[in-house]
């Protein structure tokens, strides 16, 4: 399995992801690769609605936010968390990738995009740029995943 | 039935089983069908309305969705109907969702619903004038059939602004 260095915040402590499907196995996948970047996942959500609660309890430090999703749909639950935290980092994930819906999600607040099925490595670069302008985050990759911290 | 509409779900579908498996696949069998479908494991379908209608039938049986559903999840998963659910829904909006993102691209606009899933025992009825494709993908994890039946409702929207309109 590919190796990649661990992000960090700048507190040498693990970025904390709140990760948002209505799908397990999307989830799971995700979490999955956020174990292999050296983070540490602070809550799941399966609908929008959910999300932007679990949002304002655990305060994460990066969202991975899928679009299609019951109750409410990921680009309307990424206006409501922007709109009450300015400093939202969110990542869009989804299966649907046109021009439109990612514009959409960007005019909302969302940092980036990336589409299912998802490429750890792909995911890894989105993670490092949008992580790249936290205050709290490192620039660079400092260790690699699973040993920094134990 | 219009090659130009079939074949982005056909890209997408072996991209999203290649990306998703880990593994190569491989087109095995390809054949048209007038027939209303009968599933062969659990199908979900998915409709499409707007400039192109119809609906995409992903199916595949128990034993493939439990071996996919182990992949996705990169660890053994204990076999259960939710589990065989959710692995063919998740299946399904990846190859819709890639192949809408494809066609989108191409100028062609419409709405996807979300999968409804079948397992009961009767077919899947297309529409009057409509003839599926049914695609049989080899996988490892076993065979993944496709069922498209698809069709040109409205003339696109970049075609509907070049024909004058008549007072």
């Amino acid at each position: 399995m590919k190796q990649f260095a661990a992000l960090l915040r700048k507190d040498n402590q693990p970025v904390r992801y709140l990760v948002v499907d209505d799908s397990v196995f999307a989830r799971k996948n995700l979490i999955k690769m956020i174990e292999m970047f050296g983070g540490e996942v602070a809550g799941e959500a399966g609908d929008g609605l959910t999300a932007i609660a679990e949002f304002n309890r655990i305060k994460p430090d990066i969202v991975l936010m899928d679009i299609t999703m019951p109750q409410m749909e990921g680009i309307e639950a990424v206006e409501r968390i922007v709109r009450q935290h300015g400093d939202a980092r969110i990542v869009m994930v989804s299966s649907v990738g046109y021009q439109e819906n990612i514009l959409a999600a960007l005019q909302k607040g969302a940092k980036h995009f990336v589409q299912k099925p998802v490429k750890p490595e792909v995911l890894y670069e989105i993670l490092r740029y949008v992580l790249s302008d936290d205050p709290n985050a490192v620039n660079a990759p400092v260790a690699l995943a699973g040993e920094h911290h134990s | 039935m219009r090659m130009e509409l079939i074949q982005p779900f056909i890209s997408a579908a072996d991209a999203v089983f290649a990306e998703s498996l880990q593994a190569p696949t491989k087109i095995q069998d390809l054949s048209m069908d007038e027939n209303t479908y009968r599933r062969k494991g659990v199908a979900a379908l998915i409709a499409i309305k707007g400039d192109i209608e119809g609906r995409v039938i992903l199916d595949l049986s128990h034993e493939v969705a439990m071996k996919v559903a182990s992949q996705l999840a990169g660890m053994e998963v204990e076999a259960s109907e939710q589990v065989v659910k959710e692995t063919v829904c998740e299946l399904a909006n990846m190859v819709i969702g890639n192949s809408v993102t494809l066609l989108n691209d191409q100028g062609f606009h419409f709405k996807v619903f979300p999968p409804e899933i079948h397992m009961d025992e009767t077919g899947l009825a297309g529409s009057a004038d409509t003839e599926a494709m049914v695609i049989c993908l080899e996988t490892p994890c076993g065979e993944i059939y496709l069922n498209i039946a698809m069709h040109y409702l409205h003339r696109r929207r970049s075609e509907r602004s070049a024909v004058p309109a008549l007072d």
